[in-house]
């Protein structure tokens, strides 16, 4: 029997354009392996890259994972949905917040709970300040990868701010447990209205200084232009999503395309680039932060009075039977969670979909033809966080 | 001009044997101070504080870091090439110190002052790239034979545009030294002894550095290159291949290696404040607050600032685009340099 979407016609389904497995040594004595293992001063996490090199330059590049599997999905078939729950922020560490938030909307949406306004209103100031924290920290490890080790600096001490600010209002810097079934654990106050207005006013007055050290600098646009490019058609046969897809000229984001969350009552833009290499990632990211700046002051400025939360915790859950799909944009693309449930507390199955897993998929043959030092460049602008993809 | 060790100690030997231990002496303060120094640079400009612990502002961190890589354990990893491994850091680390004797540090002394001082100085920066390839090849290892291979490439591409740059203040130096009176004698300056280059730049107070920009810059790119200092440190890329050509050498072998690039950088400066700054002379009217020497070495850390300040600033070219930059600006840039220099030497 055969789907709709088993059509040869589709992008999606046409072959791969380049080699990407490694097979058995060829006799070619042009090529050896070179492995940029698990353990490696730069790489994101731990992913072993097998290339077979010609020279310097790479003719099959292919991305191992796995080293950072901790069985989250199997751990959500052994545990309540609330027992569940400080995992999600685990999944992506550097989204954790949206994470957490996007598993309360879905169990919100899936149990028709109703979230108060102004829960709605201070989870968008969460996520977002999230997304712009995590592309800070995007920024210096890009940058650091090329070579210029600086800027890693400045953008983390832009990010201590906000790590800062999520801090005093949740208690954690990093992986937060602040949403709950429902709406937010904590009510905001004035002191952290004041710093997000400030760090606002910091952050913005920050991008000139990133814009003249990095993108006037002609190094970095000789690394950056026409590397790596993930082009429409290779976007869509992968199922990239995120800045990845919009820097190749596709304006897909969750926020706009399905709204949850309140989103739709919010007004911002998607930025799009055509080129698909790592400068238009580049400066999606960028402009993605700008728009985050713009939501989190519109979600100050109206930040309506009312409960923060439900009148009473909600800890045992009573799901409906079925099965449930829902989606949110992290900082690097869709993240899905597929949910079967049978009606009693503790999911059958739950299967995330994270962003990162396609967004590597494309690597191995946005890499094939290019040289060993543009490996670092292109998977570091790609964003991939590797326990997201070995969940 | 300048007399030399030999001269001043009848003995021979005493002169051999202070000519060393000076050298080795200015060389192993100059390595603490420099290591101690770029950390405090980077992190100044990292908004950092850099070491602070041990000693006053982390003074005496360097020291303790030598402390440590003595007592660290020589791993000597498997299947190497054993003379090339075990040689290789002298090769990289012996002919820059014999360099540090041919440079003159003041108008009254230098260690040595040969006619042909300026061609042996870049004679012996040529020694380290054998030594360079010589541990990328008997590493052992893939990531140590790119950065070795890669290391090559860069370093005597880049020799070209380096001496081509040194051209021109030579051809100056020669045709600015015609007959000029010298303790006395009337001599014609060489342009290829380092003494006589500095001496034309003090007599007339004027620095090459006026007459020639377009040869000062190309030659501190070069000096760079050819010290393998960001942005032109590839073959050591740490984000790219752990740590390049030196991967495999562990303990004072690698400090060995640290050595020799510091002292490559400060060979690299001094011969650029020779060569472009006047080497001993003071500046303009308070020339005469300090000696020589001392005007000397704050030039010459003058530039390894500005060398740790690009460090710092600039990300890494790639490898093909460095190539390219050399072989397709600074070469016809400093050919282009050398050809109008003796053009507006023979009109003139």
């Amino acid at each position: 029997m055969t789907a709709p979407t088993d059509s040869p016609t589709l992008p999606m389904n046409a072959p791969p354009q380049a080699p990407t497995l490694v097979q058995a040594h060829d006799g070619d004595d042009e090529t050896y392996y070179l492995n940029m293992g698990p353990q490696h001063p730069s790489m994101h996490g731990v992913l072993r890259l097998l290339l077979k090199l010609r020279g310097e330059r790479i003719e099959v590049c292919d991305p191992v994972i796995g080293y950072a599997h901790r069985a989250h999905e199997k751990m959500a078939e052994n545990r309540s949905y609330v027992q569940f729950y400080p995992n999600t922020s685990r999944i992506d560490y550097l989204s954790g917040m949206i994470y957490n938030i996007g598993y309360c909307q879905m169990i919100e949406k899936v149990c028709s709970y109703e979230v108060p306004e102004r829960a709605v209103a201070i989870r968008i100031i969460a996520c977002e300040l999230n997304r712009i924290q995590s592309h800070l920290l995007w920024l210096g490890t890009y940058l650091m990868d090329i070579g210029g080790i600086t800027p890693f600096l400045y953008c983390f001490d832009d990010r201590e701010e906000i790590l800062g600010i999520l801090d005093r209002v949740s208690g954690s810097r990093l992986t937060y447990a602040y949403g709950r079934f429902g709406g937010v654990t904590r009510d905001v106050d004035d002191v952290f209205l004041s710093q997000a207005t400030a760090f606002l006013a910091r952050l913005r007055g920050r991008f000139p200084l990133y814009a003249k050290l990095v993108e006037g600098n002609v190094i970095f646009r000789e690394r950056s232009i026409g590397v790596g490019v993930i082009d429409r058609a290779m976007a869509m046969r992968y199922g990239v999503t995120g800045p990845c897809l919009r820097a190749a000229g596709v304006g897909y984001d969750v926020r706009k395309a399905e709204p949850y969350g309140g989103y739709e009552d919010y007004d911002f833009d998607v930025p799009t680039r055509e080129a698909g290499d790592c400068l238009a990632r580049y400066e999606v990211r960028v402009a993605e932060m700008e728009q985050s700046c713009r939501i989190i002051e519109q979600a100050i400025e109206r930040l309506p009075e009312g409960a923060f939360g439900p009148k009473k915790f909600i800890k045992k859950l009573k799901p409906p039977v079925g099965e449930f799909y829902f989606a949110v944009e992290s900082a690097r693309g869709q993240f899905g969670m597929y949910l079967v449930s049978d009606g009693k507390d503790i999911p059958v199955k739950l299967k995330l979909r994270t962003p990162s897993f396609a967004n590597l998929s494309s690597m191995s043959e946005a890499l094939a033809g290019t040289m060993v030092a543009d490996t670092i460049a292109v998977l570091g602008s790609i964003d991939v966080v590797m326990p997201e993809i070995d969940r | 001009m300048p007399t030399t060790l030999p001269n001043i100690f009848e003995n021979p030997l005493i002169a051999i044997a202070i000519g060393i231990g000076g050298v080795m002496t200015v060389l192993s303060l100059n390595v603490l101070f420099c290591i101690w120094f770029e950390r405090k640079v980077s992190a100044w400009i990292q908004r950092r504080m850099g070491p602070m612990e041990v000693g006053f502002h982390g003074a005496m961190q360097t020291v303790a870091d030598m402390m440590k890589l003595l007592s660290k354990q020589l791993i000597t990893p498997e299947g190497i090439d054993k003379p090339l491994y075990h040689l290789a850091p002298i090769v990289v680390f012996a002919p820059v110190v014999a360099s540090a004797s041919l440079l003159p540090f003041s108008a009254s002394v230098a260690i040595s002052n040969i006619d042909i001082g300026l061609v042996l100085v870049f004679m012996f920066g040529g020694f380290a790239v054998i030594g360079i390839f010589m541990a990328g090849w008997g590493s052992n290892n893939k990531y140590a034979l790119l950065g070795g291979m890669r290391a090559v490439a860069q370093n005597i591409s880049y020799e070209i545009p380096l001496i081509l740059s040194a051209l021109s203040v030579v051809l100056m130096v020669s045709a600015m030294g015609r007959g000029i009176t010298v303790d006395g004698v009337q001599t014609d300056l060489l342009g290829t002894n380092l003494a006589h280059i500095t001496f034309v730049q003090a007599n007339t107070s004027l620095w090459f550095i006026v007459f020639q920009p377009v040869a000062a810059i190309i030659f501190f790119i070069a000096t760079l290159a050819e010290t393998n200092r960001a942005p032109f440190d590839i073959p050591e890329a740490e984000s790219e291949i752990v740590a390049g050509f030196h991967t495999e050498y562990s303990g004072m072998r690698f400090g060995l290696f640290f050595f020799g690039e510091f002292t490559n950088m400060f060979i690299g400066a001094m011969v650029m404040t020779v060569l472009f700054f006047g080497g001993w002379d003071g500046v303009w009217l308070v020339g005469s607050w300090l000696p020589g020497p001392v005007w000397f070495f704050l030039k010459t850390y003058a530039i390894i600032f500005v060398m740790m300040w690009v460090r710092w600033t600039f990300p890494r070219l790639r490898f093909d685009q460095l190539m390219t930059f050399c072989w397709a600006v600074l070469i016809p840039l400093s050919i282009v340099n050398l050809l109008v220099t003796a053009f507006v030497i023979k009109v003139l």
